[in-house]
Formats: C-alpha cells, structure tokens, sequence
C-alpha cells in the first residue's frame, strides 16, 4: 500500500484546513433536520393533515412522494431537498481537496514528500465519507432524541450519508476528467442536477400517471429516498449506494493511475498564437461565458420542468372533488397553479442569487490568484477591472432567469394552450426576482471591496436566504428572520399585484451597497 | 532631466510588521537601475506602491511625473510590469495573454512581439496551464517588452529562466535602455546580472535603502583583502585605521582593509618593507553579503 503512503498526514490536514466548515455544515443539517420534527409535528398533528399538505404536485416535483402519514415519514418527506445539499457539498469538498490542490500547484509540493500516487484522493474521500457518517450518526440520535423510532432514524442517517457518499464519488471521477477545477465543479454539479431533474421529473409522472416514472429509477437521489425511513426501512437500498459508490471510487483510482500529476484526462489543445481580446470586457467575457451558459442551459431545463408540471396540478384537482373544493376556496386552479408558480420562481430566483455570487467571486479568485495584478497594471482601473466581472455577476443571473421564464412559460402555455397569455406573464415573474438577486450581489462586492479575505462569507447571503426559504415554507418563522431575506419583500408573481415599491427598494439597497463596495475596493490594496 | 522614479520616506505597515521603514530611492530617466535586497526586505511591495496597487502609510512617491494612487491608469500606459511569479488564465493561450496585456496597455507592436517570441523561443500556441514557470516568465517579459512604454517594472523577471534565456534577456534589456532610452527598476537576487546591466543600484534591507550608488561606489564601501610578506616587524599595523581582523603568522600578514583607508595602510606596509603583496578586490558576493547581514543598518 506504498501508493496511500502520507493519507494519515494529509487527512489532519484536510481537517485543519476544514476545521471551522466542517463542523459547521454538519451540525446546520442536523440541527435543521431534527428541528423539523417538532415545527412540523404541531403544524400538521394529523396523518390526513399531513397527506393532504404532501399531495401537492409541486411538493412533490421537489420532494418527491411521500411514503406514509407517520410525524417520521412526513418530516423525512418535507426534508427531501437536504440530501441534496448534503450531495452538493460533498462532491465540493472532494473537488476542493483533489483537483484545486493540484491546479494551484500545492499537490506538487506534497508529492514530492513521503506522500503516495493516491495518497490526496484517499485522504479527501476519508474525510468527506467520515465527515458524512458523523452527519449520520448525529442525525440518528437527533431524530430518536425527538421520540422517532431507532430504525428509521438509522436510516434517515444513511439517506443523508449515502447522498453524500455517492456524490463524493462522483467529485472524485470528476476531478480526474479536466486540468480545471471549475470544470471539474461543473461536471460534478451537473451529475447531481441531472439526478435530482430525472427523481423530480420521474416522481412527478407517477403521481399523474404519466409515463415517464422509470426516470426516478435512473437517479441515486431516489435510490436514497426509496430507503423510506420510518416506513419500511429498506436496508438494500443502502447498500446499492454503498456499491455504487465504491464503485465510481474505484474508477477514480483507476483514472487517477492513467495521468500525470496536474494533467487532466481530456487533454489540451494547442491555442491560436495571437489573441483577439484586447479589454476587460473581453476577458471577462471569456472567463465568465462557460458559467453562464451552463446557468443558462440549466436554468431553462428547470423551466421547462417545472412549467411542465404545472399543468398536473390543475389535472388532480379535476380528478378528486375535494381538493377541488379545497383549491376553490383558494382562488380556483388559476390561483393554485400560480401560487405552484411562484414558489418555483421563489425557488429559481434563490438559486440565481448562487451564480451572482459565483461570478462576483470571480473578482476574487482573479486576485487572490496574481491574475489581477498584470491586468491592473495595464491601463485599466479598478473599476473598469471590478465593472467587467460585475455585467457578469448582475446581468448573468438575467439572462438565466430570462431562460427559466422563457422555458417555464413555453412549457406551460403549450400545455394548456395559452403561450401568448402565459409568455409575459412567466417571463415577468422570472425577471421580479431580479432586484433580491442583486441585493445579495451586492453584499458580496461590498465584501469583496472592503473585507476581501472574508469574501468566501458572501456564501452566507444565499445560504441564509434558502435557509429562511426552507424552514419558514411551512412553519411559523419569526416575522423578522422573514424579513432578512430580501426574496421575503418580492410579490408573490405570476398571480399576485406587483407594486413598484419593494422592487425601487431593494434596487436602491442593491445600489448602495454595492457601489459602496466599489469604494471600498478603490480604498485598499491590492492584492489584499 | 526629472528623476523616473522617486519615493521619499516611504512607509507601509502591514498590521505590526512594517514592510517599509522609510524607503527612499531615486531612478534617473533612462537608467537601468538595480533594487535588490534580502527576501522580505520590501522590493515586492514598494514596486507594489510604485504601481499604484499598494497605498504608502507615509511618505511621498513620484513615478513619471505623477501620483502613482491617483493617476495609476495613465501612468501604466507609459508603463509595464512583469511580477516574479507570474500566474496566467488557465485556459488561454500565450499568445493571446501577451495580446491581451499589450492592448490593454495601449498597444502591440506585432512584428516586435514576433521577433521576441523568437528570440525567447516560446510557443504562443500552448495554453497557460501547460507552461512551465519559466515559459510563463517569458510570456510577461515578451507582453512588456513588446509594449512601447518609458518606464519596465521588472519584479525578479528571470526567476525560472535557463542561462540561455537569461542570456537573451539581458541583451533585450540593454537594447531598450540603450537604443531606445528606456528606465528600468529591475529588482534582483542575480549578482551578475545587476553587474552586467544596471547602471545603478540600491540595496534595501527591512524596508530602507541601506546604500545607493553606482557599483563602483559601493565598492568603496567595502574592504579589500590584503597578504603580503614583511621584512622588517609588523609594529603599529593594528592601530591603523580601518584594518581589521589582522592574522600574524611568521613574517605573514593577512587582514581586510576599509577600501578608502587603503592608501595611508599600504605606505605603512612599504615603510616596514614588502616581499610580496597579494591584493584582493571585493568581489560583488561579499559587498553584497555584507550589505544584507542584519549588522549592516546601525
């Protein structure tokens, strides 16, 4: 076992390095996760409350089908988006301590110490595999601490960790695919939106019937989810995943073996010898193009999506009377299926707020990296510099949002026969989420100007908003903790009255703050 | 003519450590100046305030005639830069990031840029990510070489450079301060190159200039070795001025002399009366070595 020689040693590493993220993120699900338990215990204390809150087509598109009217099955229903995060994370961590470590050049100065070929793998899948079974573990006490069975919170901890196991792994590939650790983050996350699009589109066609259900079967999310905590336990399925995962370890070991230390297996292509870029603007355009048509494509799949399903939800209230009466009482299926609506461009727009602050980072990452120096010793400014990464993070998220409510208002207006009337409206909605996206854009610039070490915590805007997003979706969240989300502030589009208040509000904040930023960002050195 | 470069009492505090303890250096317009120093003794960050990146606590820069904070972006058309550990965009080609570097700047001159490609021997074609360090040095020197500017910041440009290219690069820098009248700051550890190229140098140590001068003068500040065989009792050399570490041995007298006191030494010697004399210019290794030893700043 010469070639994981060091693993122990890069293992501390990895956990000095992490050691403030790491506990972080686990005990955030864990306590969230066990919180849901007592919030969603009194909301919904009866089973009919609960299956009737869980037959939502739109819940179930995003969480998937619930398995039994139990408090354990339910809040292990409600929770179906945490994998994913937990997946999410996972496959970043792997990345982080692979590919990154080697494109920046610090693997080469490790390897050349007592450390074997596989050594940085194995120490990065250590730490994210065991990182994932303490989450486990926790969240198994923590679910039975709230009076849930022993059994199906041992498997609510696998559903967790076999997510996160399985996603790991697929990091690991894809961190021998590219040179590029962006590229490599791209194709991991592409892998887990692929599987989370193929459970949501699979599960929302079983629920009408439809006959796309296999899909679901395709995707290890589901894998996870049919383990079906507190129902019946399916063990089996755990260990699929297990498989599966040390499977895809195994082919990134055996990837790993086929290339040079720094080199992809893709290999480069030569470039042309003169170079037509000539501005900023130019370069940004080249830095930033890859991310946003890969936010562009896939915000118009989401689109399509869930603009596809829309329309089930109007089909189930024709079927069942009750809901009918229910749905009535709510503004009729026009109002249910716009509510539908705009939870999902609540949705859409919270994940936009991500890519803003991806491509703000950008600012960032060509600092810290030396790559900013050359260029502002140019002729160019740092405003000039800061304005042509901020079309992208600003005027990015648009043209994605633009695509989500191009595909959502297509989809949906060909399904119900109405593509002029439904166009407008579901482009309309998209774009409203704006003025939120660029509120959170703009604490990050503002962080990127003034505290540019801190700049990773311009993460926290987002995180914090999908937090309130999830935990205030069903349960009753102090009206303030509401409040800090600037997506709280949005009118509730397509089907709501949109005044120009709110939107002249939060873009006179998104306008201060940001160009208070840019201040900052004149003010300091550089690189700081 | 208005000095290039000239910063007075600079000072820059990074937390505690003062990077710069009141720096003062003085560029001619047209010289190739030398800056050199231990690691960490400030030439990274005062090239840092000379290009405007950087804001001095205290003290007072002039480069070109203007406020390198305020007018950076005019400055740096008149100016270029290449840092000693050059990153570049993964995914681009040299040849577009020297093209990229040039226009931003003001311009390239292409037939300029293709005859130091050559003379560099790079390949404009690869990307960034599969350059040596050395090929991405070549790839910043040929952007600012290529670029028609009065003024080269030169960071430790020839860290990672074969002695080939090294070679090459010293007649390039020669060429533009001679046939074109071009200021250079080039900061270096390479004895020899400073020797062969600078006009002038200053020495910093822990964020001050320690001395500056041409090479010639610095010499002076530093002692000459002297042996020699005496016929006659070696009475009265040690309390001459500027002799030290005298070492008698049989007839045999070995000792380092101040360079300025070595006359009134040697008319002592030929008093007393010599069989033979070796005499040791300082080499640029022990005015350096002693110029960077922490005993050098009183």
């Amino acid at each position: 076992m010469k070639s994981l020689a060091g693993t122990g040693g890069l293992i501390r590493l990895i956990l000095r390095r992490d050691r403030v993220v790491l506990p972080l993120w686990i005990v955030l699900l864990v306590a969230i996760s066990v919180s849901y338990v007592q919030e969603y215990g009194d909301l919904f204390p009866t089973p009919e409350s609960r299956v009737k809150y869980a037959s939502n087509v739109g819940f179930i598109t995003l969480y998937g089908e619930l398995s039994g009217p139990s408090l354990g099955e339910f809040v292990t229903w409600r929770l179906g988006f945490v994998p994913v995060m937990v997946g999410l994370i996972s496959l970043l961590t792997v990345i982080r301590h692979t590919r990154v470590e080697e494109e920046s050049g610090r693997r080469e100065l490790l390897g050349a110490t007592v450390v074997g070929r596989h050594a940085q793998l194995a120490a990065a899948l250590a730490t994210t595999l065991g990182a994932n079974l303490v989450l486990a573990v926790l969240l198994a006490l923590g679910m039975h601490s709230q009076d849930l069975p022993l059994s199906g919170s041992i498997a609510i901890g696998i559903v967790y960790a076999g997510t996160g196991w399985f996603f790991a792994a697929v990091g690991a590939v894809a961190a021998q695919l590219t040179a590029s650790a962006g590229t490599a983050r791209g194709i991991a996350i592409g892998v887990l939106g692929g599987a989370y699009v193929l459970r949501a589109a699979g599960d929302t066609s079983a629920h009408t019937d439809g006959p796309l259900a296999w899909l679901s079967h395709l995707s290890p999310i589901a894998w996870a989810q049919r383990i079906r905590p507190y129902a019946d336990n399916r063990w089996w399925l755990g260990i699929v995943i297990l498989a599966s995962t040390v499977a895809l370890i195994t082919i990134a070991f055996q990837l790993a073996v086929r290339r040079d230390v720094g080199a992809g297996l893709l290999p480069d292509r030569l470039g042309p010898a003169d170079g037509t870029m000539g501005s900023p603007l130019a370069l940004a355009w080249r830095l930033h193009r890859g991310l946003l048509a890969a936010w562009t494509v896939g915000f118009a799949l989401l689109g399509l999506l869930f603009g596809g399903v829309a329309e089930g939800v109007g089909d189930m209230m024709r079927d069942d009377p009750s809901i009918q009466e229910m749905f009535q009482r709510m503004g009729g299926a026009a109002g249910l299926i716009d509510s539908f609506l705009a939870g999902v461009m609540t949705l859409v727009g919270l994940i936009a707020s991500a890519y803003a602050v991806q491509a703000t980072l950008r600012l960032r990452v060509e600092e810290s990296s030396g790559r900013a120096e050359p260029v502002l010793a140019t002729a160019t400014s740092r405003w000039q510099w800061a304005a042509s990464h901020l079309v992208f993070s600003l005027l990015g998220p648009a043209v994605a949002l633009l695509a989500a409510g191009v595909a959502e208002g297509l989809a949906y207006g060909v399904a119900i026969g109405d593509v002029g009337g439904q166009l407008p409206r579901l482009i309309g909605a998209a774009l409203a989420q704006l003025p939120a996206v660029w509120v959170l854009a703009a604490i990050a610039i503002a962080i990127f100007g003034f505290f540019p070490q801190a700049s990773m915590a311009s993460w926290a805007g987002p995180t914090v908003c999908i937090l309130i997003g999830l935990v205030s979706a069903g349960v009753s969240t102090a009206g303030w903790i509401r409040d800090i989300s600037p997506f709280t502030h949005l009118p509730s589009l397509p089907g709501g009255s949109a005044q120009a208040a709110p939107f002249l509000v939060l873009l006179a904040i998104a306008l201060v703050i940001g160009l208070a930023g840019l201040v900052g960002l004149r003010r300091r050195d550089l690189p700081a | 003519m208005p000095a290039a470069i000239s910063t007075e009492g600079l000072v820059k505090r990074f937390g505690r450590t003062h990077a710069l303890d009141g720096l003062d250096l003085a560029v001619r317009t047209g010289e190739v100046h030398g800056f050199l120093g231990p690691n960490g003794a400030g030439k990274t960050t005062t090239i840092r305030i000379l290009l405007g990146m950087t804001r001095a606590d205290e003290g007072t820069t002039r480069v070109l005639d203007g406020d390198p904070w305020s007018d950076a972006t005019e400055l740096h058309r008149r100016l270029a830069y290449v840092p000693g550990d050059v990153t570049l965009w993964p995914n681009l080609s040299g040849g577009e990031a020297i093209d990229l570097l040039g226009r931003m700047r003001g311009g390239v001159d292409k037939k300029r840029k293709a005859e130091l490609l050559e003379r560099f021997d790079l390949d404009p074609r690869k990307k960034a990510r599969a350059y040596s360090k050395g090929n991405r040095q070549k790839v910043a020197l040929v952007a600012a070489f290529a670029s028609d500017v009065e003024l080269l910041l030169l960071d430790e440009p020839t860290s990672g450079l074969d002695p080939l290219m090294e070679e090459i690069f010293r007649e390039v820098v020669q060429e533009i301060s001679d046939r074109d009248g071009r200021t250079v700051l080039l900061s270096s550890h390479i004895l020899s190159e400073v020797e062969a190229l600078c006009d002038r140098v200053t020495i910093i140590r822990a964020g001050r200039a320690v001395e500056s001068g041409t090479l010639n003068e610095l010499r002076h500040l530093t002692r000459t070795s002297i042996q020699a065989e005496l016929v006659g009792p070696m009475d009265g050399l040690a309390q001459l001025n500027g002799v030290h570490d005298l070492q008698v041995d049989d007839g045999r007298v070995r000792f380092d002399v101040d360079t300025d006191e070595i006359n009134p030494v040697l008319r002592r010697l030929t008093e007393i009366g010599v069989r033979s004399l070796v005499s040791q210019p300082p080499s640029l290794e022990e005015l350096f070595l002693r110029l960077y030893e922490p005993e050098a700043v009183k």
